[in-house]
């Protein structure tokens, strides 16, 4: 991995998903890692009531030069992040542009209103291609398999980090990565998260 | 070592504006810390305890909000620097001591620390709490970004120490659950004595005695109230953290505060409107700095309030506005009353964008219409929206199932009174819209003893309430205790999982360790009920039939108060999470799915995301990464077609 500039400032990252699914960790690392860059960071999250299989979002503003706000414009994403699809085209819809690099996981966590047979999920493969009629750029990646394969589905938001990191627009490595990681984990952890890492980095 | 004690020079930390508060207090050298857990407050009283041993502190997770000021109001007595925190909701069950103290006053700096929830995106209601700094007549601060977060703090202790009374600091969702580059001072020594100075003349700050007694005497400690008050006001003028950013002459001046500014400086930015518009960022609301609030008044025509929730600085600085009129002139005012920002709801930049967009007539678009069009379309398709309910192997689904199923099967009408923890969805789909009133802390409680006294007037219904572990020994045993003495015959559930698991855990008096580690007594919910009188059952609430049978029982047994302990830990527990009790699967060969009597009750009304109807094969089915192995729906199934087998 090069070193990476911004290609806009701030440079706005959301990184979203369903609670429990480890978003809240994804965003402090990344977070942690370009502050420790010196760069000026700034992560809203919205969590709490809907941390319980709800809708979870943060927000990550990178910038070089300003304290930018908790929340980002509508419409002024560059990069969506998401651990589970429907999440995806959600914030999508409030937070895309045509410009907006979209990366998610293709692996859905049904809503309890899928699960009790009121509404319905289509099927992901569906919702890929009408994506991609909007936003040729988006990329769905089959990081929950993934991390089944790696032992624990907890791995997701690792291997999407991982995937973030070949895109090669938010400027981190993954001796950065390993460096952060190790400060917040028991040190047994740290291999199988570097394998995740790995695995996602490989994955786009 | 945590980093809230990192020493290095010019060290920096990515912080959470709770971590943030939580720095600014260290660096001022704080000694007692006390609150009670509450969305988006509860990180604070946590970060203490990591850092209690290092820095000779002394933090607890109190009984209530009230509870908290009471035990931090004592170091202060004692001299010591002391603060207690609560979400704004805390506010309201504090308020009755704040009133009382900020008249008697205090010694060792307090600050009362507020994270209020503008927009409820995780409270029952969207709470003000600022307002409570006008009517205990005490000074309110409120940062603005997450550096301000700590400076603030070490400021705020000085001022506390120069009125002589507790100094409020505000903080929101945004601005605690948000994190920022903090730049770290330096940390003092901790030595610190503490002694409660007594014997001299009464009111005598220093030495006399700390009381609250104005008994038709106004002047004696409401009179020096007010002149705190106008001390701090005068200090105001010149707090550096009231900045000001824009040209001299600027064509619109937006007043705001805390994370409003953020969203305010963003817009302004996006627009281009630095040139045209400056930007007044208030630290200090109330009291209002009269002088600087002039000043800036005198060279803006327009004016444009940016503020979260009620309209408090829109309304004061009217009134500034209006006693300067003769020497500023009228001003052209936006905001809330003029419709430009919403009412209610917390801001974003985009509210601002919109509101400047149309005082400016500067046409404004996020995206392109037809793109965000297009996306919105696929979102309505493809994203079918995210419900709240419980988590897989919730304790409280299983119990509100059997409260269900029990009120069904009574048959006279009955009724749940709801109370506030994960357990407030037994007001929605998720807890089988079993409650039917909902309000504050252990009010199911107290409305229930209500409801139990009503058989006078004809009423038949029997009365049920709900309340967790904490919300027992917060505020729901005085109702407890009404409704024995009373003999209001209700039936009390509580829904005991072994924490204050809404907020993440936290220990309560029922615990047998504190927030610092330490082994203490933990009170038992069980006999304290029977002392007080209560006829007391005890289940568990994955054994529904055992659950469900035992309040068909208290239900009618109708002299007095009765109370049914639904004892299970959360399934996010320590003692529970990522334990399995059953492997649970689902013989598709007796899964009936629609034809099946009971109309697929497992999957339509049970709602465990962990059993999932599979609209293809037409039966349900376990979802492997979800389920949790509590093994509750298999004896929901009437076709025993959902299997659990016991992990070894």
């Amino acid at each position: 991995m090069s070193e990476v500039k911004l290609a806009k400032d701030p440079y706005n990252v959301i990184i979203t998903g369903v609670g429990g699914q480890g978003n809240v960790l994804a965003s402090r690392l990344l977070g942690g890692m370009l502050a420790k860059k010196g760069f000026i960071v700034t992560i809203g999250e919205t969590f709490g009531a809907s941390q319980r299989g709800g809708s979870v979002m943060s927000h990550l503003r990178i910038s070089r030069e300003v304290l930018a706000s908790p929340q980002i414009p509508k419409g002024r994403a560059d990069v969506i992040v998401s651990l589970e699809p429907a999440e995806a085209l959600r914030v999508l819809a409030l937070y895309g542009n045509p410009d907006t690099i979209l990366l998610t996981n293709n692996h859905p966590i049904y809503p309890v209103g899928v699960i009790k047979g009121d509404m319905v999920y289509p099927p992901v493969a569906e919702m890929e291609a009408a994506v991609k009629e909007v936003l040729p750029a988006a990329r769905f990646i089959a990081a929950t398999a993934r991390a089944l394969a790696l032992g624990n589905s907890i791995l997701v938001n690792i291997i999407m980090l991982g995937a973030l990191g070949r895109l090669n627009v938010v400027p981190f490595n993954r001796e950065e990565f390993k460096e952060a990681i190790a400060a917040r984990l028991a040190a047994g952890q740290l291999a199988i998260n570097l394998q995740a890492f790995d695995a996602g980095y490989g994955m786009v | 070592m945590s980093y809230l004690i990192d020493e290095g020079k010019n060290a920096s930390h990515l912080l959470m504006g709770n971590e943030a508060i939580v720095r600014g207090s260290l660096e001022a050298g704080i000694n007692v810390a006390a609150g009670y857990p509450g969305t988006p407050s509860s990180e604070i009283i946590e970060c203490f305890s990591q850092v209690a041993k290092e820095r000779n502190l002394y933090v607890e997770w109190s009984t209530n909000e009230k509870v908290a000021v009471e035990v931090a109001a004592a170091a202060s007595f004692a001299g010591l620097r002391s603060l207690c925190v609560m979400k704004q909701n805390g506010v309201n069950v504090a308020s009755d001591f704040l009133l009382h103290l900020a008249s008697s006053g205090t010694r060792g700096g307090m600050l009362l620390v507020t994270c209020d929830d503008p927009g409820a995106l995780s409270s029952v209601n969207e709470g003000e709490s600022r307002l409570f700094a006008q009517l205990l007549e005490i000074p309110l601060l409120e940062p603005g970004d997450f550096q301000e977060a700590k400076d603030i703090i070490p400021w705020a202790f000085a001022l506390s120490e120069k009125i002589r009374n507790i100094v409020m600091v505000r903080s929101v969702t945004r601005l605690s659950h948000a994190s920022g580059n903090v730049r770290f001072g330096p940390l003092p020594a901790t030595a610190a004595k503490a002694e409660f100075h007594y014997s001299g003349p009464l009111l005598d700050p220093d030495t006399g005695p700390m009381i609250a007694m104005i008994v038709a005497a106004p002047e004696a400690q409401h009179g020096p109230q007010q002149e705190k008050m106008k001390r701090a006001a005068e200090i105001f003028e010149t707090c550096p953290f009231n900045t000001y950013t824009g040209p001299a002459a600027p064509e619109l001046l937006i007043v705001t505060s805390s994370a409003c500014s953020l969203y305010s400086r963003e817009a302004v930015s996006i627009l281009g409107l630095t040139e045209r518009v400056g930007i007044l960022k208030l630290a200090t609301t109330w009291p209002l700095p009269q002088r600087l609030l002039k000043k800036h008044l005198a060279a803006a025509p327009q004016i444009l309030f940016v503020e979260e929730v009620a309209p408090t600085l829109e309304d004061h600085v009217k009134v500034v506005a209006a006693e300067a009129g003769a020497e500023i002139g009228g001003k052209i005012f936006f905001g809330k009353k003029s419709g430009h920002l919403p009412s209610l709801g917390e801001l974003n930049p985009d509210l601002v964008l919109a509101a400047l967009s149309r005082i400016f007539a500067v046409p404004y678009e996020g995206a392109p219409a037809a793109f965000s069009g297009a996306v919105k379309a696929l979102a309505a398709r493809y994203a079918p929206p995210r419900g709240m309910t419980f988590c897989p192997g919730c304790p409280h689904r299983a119990s509100y199932w059997s409260i269900n199923n029990a009120v069904k099967l009574d048959g006279r009408g009955g009724f749940v009174c709801g109370d506030i923890g994960c357990y407030v969805m037994g007001t929605m789909a998720a807890g089988f819209n079993t409650c039917k009133t909902l309000h504050a802390m252990g009010s199911a409680s107290g409305i229930a003893s209500g409801f139990g006294k009503l058989k006078q007037f004809g009423m038949g219904q029997p009365v049920m309430a709900v309340c967790g572990d904490s919300t027992f020994f917060h505020a729901a045993m005085p109702a407890l205790a009404n409704a024995i003495h009373q003999r209001s015959p209700f039936t009390l559930m509580l829904m005991d999982n072994r924490g204050t698991a809404m907020t993440g855990f936290q220990p309560h008096p029922g615990s047998p360790t504190n927030v610092l580690g330490d082994t203490v007594p933990a009170l038992d919910m069980e006999k304290i009920c029977r002392a007080m009188g209560a006829k007391v059952e005890v289940s568990d609430p994955f054994n529904l039939e055992k659950t469900r049978q035992k309040l068909n029982h208290l239900m009618e047994y109708a002299d007095g108060a009765k109370v049914l302990i639904l004892r299970r830990a959360c399934a996010l527990s320590p003692e529970r999470r990522g334990k399995k009790d059953y492997e649970v699967t689902v013989d598709e060969s007796r899964c009936r799915g629609e034809d099946c009597g009971c109309n697929r009750i497992c999957t339509r009304i049970f709602g465990c995301p962990g059993l999932i109807w599979d609209g293809e094969k037409k039966v349900s089915r376990i979802d492997e990464i979800i389920c949790v192995g509590c093994g509750v729906c298999a004896d929901i199934c009437p076709a025993g077609a959902i299997v659990r087998k016991e992990i070894a």
